[in-house]
């Protein structure tokens, strides 16, 4: 078998709130699982059980108690619960994305150069990344008039749209979904089932959170279940 | 770029003292090329005081500050006068909060625009005025404002105006000093984004003094949080926000709008 | 009645005065175009007036030297005749008004048309020795400016006068770069005199008496006038010649002659204008 994209082996996180006296909410403890290349992983458990908080963990946006979240990567292997922000930044510029349902964008940069926004980062030509992004607009039902204004002024599924599109972009071997399908209507979730096929056909590994049944047993290769303040055990 | 292998700016335990009572002491982090970091804190936290030791404004009384001039970190107390003008000149910015202290105020926008130019040895004043036209359309003044003195620009235009006359010379490092906490709220987002993208676009370092949350949030890549004098907290800016570890910075989170 | 015999030091500064004086010009003579602080003083006449130049004449006036004093390009003029006649009688020199016979020169704006020779010194009266000064208020700022050769800001008055007026419309203080190396105010004089500066025989001798200020330009100094490549340094020009003797490339003052605003055009040299009428 193949080295796994991503390996989650036994992080723990519990969060110290001084606000209130220093109290300890635990969310998880020993979780362990692994992501391969091509394979879509989803995130299972009720709502509000700490499935977020282990994408956030991955991404590098929350801390780790304990344990290890090991990237394989063409540069080398990266363990991101210990590693320097400096590293958490190369890995997510060149490894690992993340799309979550809110679009947090700047104000008024055209919707166009949100979307190609990543491209750029590595590199791609102003022009090259604006087409790109158009196509990924265009399938994704966001009318080419609305390309040069800024998100900021859409409905909210509009916005959501463009954080996928911005999400999916670039072409990155891990990619973390945060519910990205909430409060789609069926064609566009759709759409974003044809793109992760398309990513996890690229051999991208893919950890997602799904609320929507539908999506997620069109896609999951595996549920790993997540209970309260426990690790979970792959189903 | 990030991924250039040496930092650009390396601080090791630097502190400065006002009297016998440190105005910061101990901070050490790494800006590496690209890099936007941003120092949060409230007033009298130190930030500004960091700053004014980084911008050698004032002395480094402990501990060391180094910056990679060509390919070697050369220590900044260690260089001559002389030597630091050549850096403002050349590979430094300074964005100041009141653009009245970065600007000549009554000096036409070409005029404080091309300056720098001039400093660096240009001298051809139909390539001056044209390399300040290019930079006035770049920071979204009218070019037919080119002859006219700051004095007469709206805040949020004299603080566009601030920043086309600290990039012309295309900088490596650039300080800014709370640069939007004086506009409008509407003014500021303008310039945040015109900030950020110039960053990203000119591949600057940048370190950002701010009491604002939300501006670290959106152009910072790291944040260094300080509290009496000494760096509290940092990290990536998504995690210092979103999963704060000390107390102060727990207050600080929670006591922002969310955005 | 009688009045009581006052008997005045020669050239009236005390010995000591002078000494100081002559130190901070040598200086000045040895880093050409830099600022020498001294210590101003009181000389009988008031601040404004070319109590620099003065202090400068009485330190290196001697009794073989021969006075020749101009305001504006006239001898014959308040300031330039009480100046004069104050060193007949303080120093007992001898005085001129022909540019050829003097050895010092002092004036307030004008250098002479009648080129100047070795051994011939020119004392200026300097109201403001700063040439960054309008644009940095800083005297702390503008010293450093000096030392590190930082000289960008001068630029940026040449650029800010293209950009108003088309072209370099400084036309007296035009600034100077001495021995490529420190900026200078030839203050007051004229742009179209510049060009006298560059390589001049004479020594050229600059005091301010208000801002204790002293600063030289040694005979044979490379004396550059700032410009722009595109827009080069241009001394002001004349087209019609003097109305009274018929010079061409001097000078020129306009007279009002009537009361409809009829002006003729005349040397502002007097002396020049002199000899070449008698011609």
């Amino acid at each position: 078998m193949m080295n796994p994209l991503l390996t989650v082996d036994g992080i723990s996180k519990t969060f110290t709130v001084h606000l209130r006296g220093g109290q300890r909410l635990p969310v998880l403890s020993g979780l362990s699982f692994d992501v391969g290349p091509g394979e879509c992983v989803v995130l299972g458990g009720p709502s509000g059980v700490g499935k977020s908080s282990v994408l956030k963990m991955v991404y590098g946006s929350y801390g780790v108690d304990d344990g290890h979240i090991v990237l394989r990567r063409p540069a080398g292997v990266l363990d991101l619960a210990t590693a320097s922000p400096r590293e958490l930044l190369a890995a997510r510029r060149d490894t690992m994305g993340y799309v979550s349902q809110f679009l947090r964008a700047v104000p008024r940069v055209p919707a166009l150069d949100v979307v190609a926004e990543p491209l750029r980062e590595r590199g791609v030509e102003v022009e090259t990344a604006r087409v790109r992004a158009g196509e990924l607009l265009d399938r994704l039902g966001i009318p080419e008039r609305l390309w040069a204004l800024p998100p900021a002024t859409f409905s909210g599924g509009e916005q959501q749209r463009v954080n996928i599109a911005r999400g999916f972009i670039a072409e990155r071997p891990l990619l973390l979904l945060d519910e990205p399908t909430a409060s789609l209507d069926a064609r566009n979730r759709e759409v974003v089932v044809e793109l992760v096929r398309e990513k996890l056909a690229a051999g991208a590994g893919i950890l997602a959170i799904f609320h929507d049944d539908d999506v997620r047993d069109a896609l999951a290769d595996r549920v790993v279940a997540i209970s309260p303040s426990r690790g979970g055990a792959a189903a | 770029m990030i991924g250039n292998e040496e930092p650009l700016l390396s601080v090791t335990g630097a502190g400065h003292r006002y009297g016998d009572r440190f105005g910061c002491r101990d901070v050490s982090f790494e800006l590496w090329p690209g890099e936007v970091l941003a120092v949060v804190g409230e007033s009298g936290s130190g930030k500004s005081t960091l700053l004014g030791m980084l911008a050698r404004r004032l002395t480094t009384d402990e501990g060391s500050i180094r910056y990679r001039r060509d390919r070697e970190l050369t220590e900044l107390s260690d260089l001559t006068e002389r030597e630091v003008r050549t850096l403002w000149r050349s590979e430094w910015g300074f964005v100041h909060q009141n653009p009245a202290d970065g600007l000549r105020m009554h000096v036409s926008a070409g005029g404080n625009v091309g300056e720098p130019l001039m400093a660096t040895g240009w001298r051809h004043y139909g390539r001056i005025r044209a390399k300040a036209a290019e930079w006035l359309e770049r920071v979204e003044i009218p070019v037919d404002r080119i002859d006219d003195d700051p004095t007469t620009f709206s805040g949020g235009m004299r603080q566009r105006l601030q920043i086309a006359r600290n990039l012309v010379v295309s900088p490596r490092l650039v300080f800014m000093d709370e640069p939007t906490s004086g506009l409008d709220v509407s003014v500021q987002a303008r310039l945040l984004d015109l900030i950020r993208s110039l960053v990203a676009d000119l591949g600057l370092s940048v370190v950002i003094v701010t009491h604002d949350l939300a501006v670290a949030r959106l152009i910072s890549h790291r944040t260094l949080v300080m509290k009496d004098g000494a760096v509290i907290e940092s990290g990536l800016t998504d995690r210092v926000l979103d999963d704060p570890q000390a107390a102060y910075t727990q207050l600080l989170v929670s006591s922002i709008l969310q955005g | 009645m009688s009045f009581p015999v006052i008997e005045y030091n020669h050239a009236y500064l005390d010995e000591q005065t002078k000494r100081v004086i002559r130190r901070a010009l040598l200086k000045g003579v040895a880093i050409p175009g830099f600022q020498v602080p001294f210590a101003s003083r009181e000389v009988p006449m008031p601040r404004g007036w070319g109590t620099g130049g003065v202090q400068v004449t009485a330190s290196v006036i001697g009794d073989g030297d021969v006075l020749k004093v101009i305001d504006q390009g006239a001898d014959d003029t308040t300031n330039a005749v009480s100046i004069r006649q104050f060193f007949e009688k303080v120093a007992g020199v001898a005085t001129t008004t022909s540019t050829e016979d003097a050895t010092v020169i002092q004036t307030r704006h004008r250098i002479p048309e009648t080129p100047l020779a070795e051994g011939q010194i020119m004392v200026y009266q300097v109201p403001i020795p700063e040439p960054l000064r309008f644009l940095e208020p800083r005297e702390t700022e503008t010293r450093r400016m000096h030392a590190l050769e930082d000289y960008g800001l001068i630029y940026v008055k040449l650029y800010e006068d293209i950009a108003k007026y088309g072209h370099i419309a400084t036309s007296y203080a035009y600034p100077v770069l001495v021995n490529g190396r420190y900026l200078m105010d030839p203050s007051p004089t004229p742009s179209f005199d510049n060009p006298k500066l560059h390589r001049s025989p004479a020594l050229h001798l600059y005091g301010a008496g208000r801002e204790k200020r002293i600063y030289a330009v040694p005979p044979y100094t490379h004396v550059e006038s700032l410009g722009f490549e595109d827009h080069p340094f241009e001394p002001q020009r004349f087209t019609q010649p003097c109305e009274l003797c018929g010079s061409t490339g001097v000078y020129m003052d306009e007279v009002i002659v009537d009361d409809h605003g009829g002006a003729i055009y005349v040397c502002s040299d007097t002396d020049h204008c002199e000899r070449m009428a008698a011609l």
